[in-house]
């Protein structure tokens, strides 16, 4: 009794083994259907998720999306800078900005303005700077400021309510906006000439709308005293081209999903279909029709799974090499969604081996032993 | 006989041709659709990037400078040059036309107020809405409303040749003003016809048809500044050697200036609104230009990528269902070869057939991918999303490649084993 099970269950397994050794091209030819299946899924998916991470890290170069300021036109406290960076963590760059409208030695206003210069590479990093100050006394200045006030690259003599600033030229600016018109110090050089403390925070967030809001919450409460709100401009238009990516994508990899799938659906088919003679020499010996058709599931079963294996690691690899040549960053990879590719496939592969089968089933072995 | 064989071969077969043919179909549909999305996504996405604002703005050549802070302009009156409003429409004359999605000129003017009872100053900018104006045989309509597509307006947009006007939702807040209430600005009656808003500096202003600003300056027909917004190219190397010298006809050869000057980069659009309004200079809003370039070669190198993985993966579904399909058929070989017939005619038939298949199925998913795409552009862009005809040959003549790829291995195969032994069915 022992005997006859071990055999049977022998039998079953050489049955399944043998005949995926022996026709090794249909058994390739299947499983290469559904390794590109496997692996366009495994692509797409992982590309779908991280990609628009990687964009709106993109768009956080287009510089601040919320911005702090003082109400009734007061300084913001001393600690503001501190408080917005413990609210951020590490998910944003914030740079001061302290504005005053200084006399030149002509008479002529001009606004100097005094920043962190090293948060200011970070956070706009759009400016275009012949050389960024490095020493205490040198300023940048705006491209349009440079023409009008130190053609000849002289140092600049600044008047503010009677204190008077003697700086130098280290660089210029050059935005094509308002900040042609300035003149940037450092806080410290500033704030010593002028006595005034930063009235704005400028702040680039990255993330989800949603995440913007909550944040633009959570600086709010850190800094109740200020105004902060969102730069609309960035923040919507940053959504809408997110957006049109995103269903773009989504778009693709849905049709390219499903014509992978039907594809693996054809062919898998057609190489059950072909081999109907195996089937009637089996049901013909008197195996019956669950045998058989355990069989031929068992065998599809398995196509799917190496298939959907080798498909899943082809696919991480085709999505970091996307990854890499688009964005100059890995795409880490998702095995949360290796549950799904496998299920996939392996119902897919099921599904393809059912459907002739079940078609045969209607059909007298001798039939088509006689080849009709 | 030949044609014969190959007639039989798709009537007797139609089930297995039809298999192979449908994946082909499938294949061809989805490398149509997804070139012709890609192809067009650049200036899809382009258009999109227009939301964030114009990309160039024009100023007086001998202006002074901007004296403001934080949306306040702090500037003497009477100080700074004007361009003439008269020159605008030129803007519609410049060589990239086509590419200026819309143009709004600004006229600051501080002045006193007294809104809901409050007397104070404010800023006031005087601009086109939605602008009509006449260039050459043709009119066009433009303004703020297609530059800054970000502005939100609760009430209702003015009209350009009304004395309406929006306020800025900070002061309309401070001081409790509405939409219909009036306001009195330097001696005039004006509507407010909306709140607007906008960003932290315009929700601090009033916004008025260009014309009540001029007035209130006194000065007919002045615009301080011009902001353009302009589908673009990224810039590339030629680019920015034309932006290294003040005057690119001088710097460049005369070759390189033209295909410079013929292609729409931020700065050769920006030199000809140069060229085209007297007295001015067009510079490029670098916050907006630089970064627009690098977000969209980044998608557009994503689709690109995207594209090829796809064209990659119904290649070789392809391919798959025509190894299979002609491995099925190895009894077809060997009866032929036991009747006399040699390699060469049997892959001869073959090839032709799966010819055949792959021009049917070429076509059919040339038009699938047509309406695929078209389909696309609308759920996505509502824009349509053209094919370009001449992307027919091509597929078709990669469809019958991929095909034939497809095919050759198996027929190697089939053609391999002897004929009696397939014709036993041993094989």
């Amino acid at each position: 009794m022992m005997d006859a099970a071990l055999n049977r269950r022998q039998m079953f397994l050489r049955m399944l083994s043998r005949p995926l050794l022996v026709r090794r091209g249909r058994t390739l030819t299947a499983l290469v259907a559904v390794v590109v299946a496997a692996s366009v899924a495994t692509a797409t998916l992982n590309l779908y998720t991280d990609v628009q991470a990687k964009l709106r890290r993109q768009f956080r170069s287009y510089g601040a999306n919320i911005v702090i300021t003082a109400r009734d036109g007061g300084p913001l406290p001393a600690d503001a800078l501190a408080r917005v960076d413990a609210a951020l963590g590490n998910r944003g760059v914030a740079a001061p900005f302290a504005f005053a409208v200084a006399r030149t030695a002509a008479g002529a206003p001009v606004v100097v303005a005094g920043t962190d210069f090293d948060r200011v590479r970070k956070l706009d990093s759009w400016w275009s700077v012949t050389a960024w100050p490095a020493t205490p006394g040198a300023a940048l200045v705006g491209k349009r400021a440079y023409q009008s006030l130190t053609p000849k690259g002289g140092p600049l003599d600044l008047m503010f309510q009677g204190h008077s600033l003697h700086s130098t030229c280290a660089g210029i600016l050059t935005t094509g906006a308002k900040e042609d018109s300035r003149i940037y110090l450092s806080l410290g050089d500033f704030t010593a000439w002028t006595g005034l403390a930063p009235a704005t925070i400028e702040v680039a967030v990255s993330g989800a709308p949603a995440e913007i809001r909550a944040m633009i919450g959570t600086l709010g409460g850190a800094l109740p005293e200020a105004d902060v709100q969102p730069v609309r401009q960035m923040v919507e238009a940053e959504a809408r081209v997110l957006d049109k990516t995103r269903a773009t994508l989504f778009a693709s990899t849905a049709i390219i999903i499903l014509t992978a799938a039907l594809c693996m659906l054809a062919t898998l088919t057609a190489s059950v279909f072909d081999r109907r003679k195996d089937f009637a020499v089996m049901r013909a010996l008197g195996a019956s029709q669950r045998t058989v058709s355990a069989l031929f599931a068992a065998e599809a079963a398995g196509i799917g799974l190496v298939g959907a294996g080798l498909g899943f690691a082809l696919g991480l690899g085709i999505a970091a090499w996307i990854g890499r040549a688009n964005f100059h960053a890995s795409v880490s990879p998702r095995f949360g969604i290796f549950p799904e590719v496998l299920a996939g496939s392996v119902l897919l592969a099921l599904l393809a081996a059912m459907m002739p089968i079940s078609m045969l089933r209607k059909v007298q072995p001798a039939i088509i032993l006689r080849g009709e | 006989m030949f044609p014969r064989l190959v007639y039989q071969s798709f009537r007797r077969q139609r089930r297995r041709k039809l298999l192979a043919g449908v994946a082909i179909t499938l294949g061809v549909a989805v490398a149509t659709a997804m070139i012709a999305v890609a192809a067009d996504i650049g200036d899809k996405i382009n258009r999109e990037l227009r939301t964030f604002g114009a990309n160039i703005v024009v100023y007086p050549d001998t202006d002074t400078l901007d004296v403001e802070i934080g949306g306040v302009n702090l500037k003497p009156p009477a100080d700074g040059a004007y361009l003439n409003e008269a020159d605008l429409p030129a803007i519609k004359g410049t060589f990239w036309r086509h590419n200026i999605v819309g143009f709004a000129p600004l006229m600051p003017v501080t002045t006193n107020a007294s809104i809901a009872g409050h007397p104070q100053q404010v800023d006031l900018v005087g601009t086109w809405f939605a602008h009509l104006f006449r260039y050459g045989p043709d009119s066009f309509s433009t303004g703020v409303r297609a530059t800054n597509p970000w502005w939100k307006v609760q009430g209702a947009w003015p009209a350009d040749d009304t004395s309406d006007v929006l306020i800025g939702e900070t002061l309309a807040a401070r001081t409790g003003a509405r939409p219909g209430d009036t306001i009195d600005v330097s001696g005039r009656k004006l509507k407010i016809a909306g709140v607007l808003s906008a960003g932290p500096a315009e929700n601090q202003q009033i916004v008025a048809p260009l014309h009540v600003a001029q007035e209130i300056a006194g000065r007919q027909g002045a615009v301080r500044r011009v902001m353009v917004s302009a589908l673009t190219k990224p810039e590339d190397d030629l680019a920015r050697r034309a932006s290294l010298s003040a005057d690119p006809q001088k710097s460049l050869s005369p070759e390189l200036y033209d295909r410079w000057y013929c292609s729409p980069y931020v700065n050769s659009i920006a030199f000809q609104l140069t060229e085209a309004i007297p007295h001015s200079r067009a510079e490029q809003i670098r916050q907006v230009a630089q970064n627009e370039g690098v977000v969209l070669a980044r998608i557009k190198g994503l689709m690109l990528l995207v594209t090829l993985a796809a064209l990659l993966a119904s290649a070789l579904a392809v391919s798959a269902a025509m190894a299979t399909a002609i491995f099925e058929r190895r009894h077809e070989v060997g009866l032929m070869k036991a009747l006399g017939a040699g390699n060469i005619s049997v892959a001869a038939l073959f090839l032709t057939e799966a010819g055949l298949l792959a021009l049917l199925g070429g076509a059919a998913g040339f038009l699938m991918g047509i309406v695929l795409a078209e389909q696309i552009g609308k759920w996505i862009f509502s824009a349509r999303v053209t094919v370009e005809p001449v992307l027919f040959p091509v597929v078709l003549a990669v469809a019958v490649l991929v095909t034939f790829a497809g095919s050759a291995a198996s027929i190697r195969r089939a053609m391999r084993f002897s004929p009696a032994i397939v014709l036993r069915g041993d094989a």
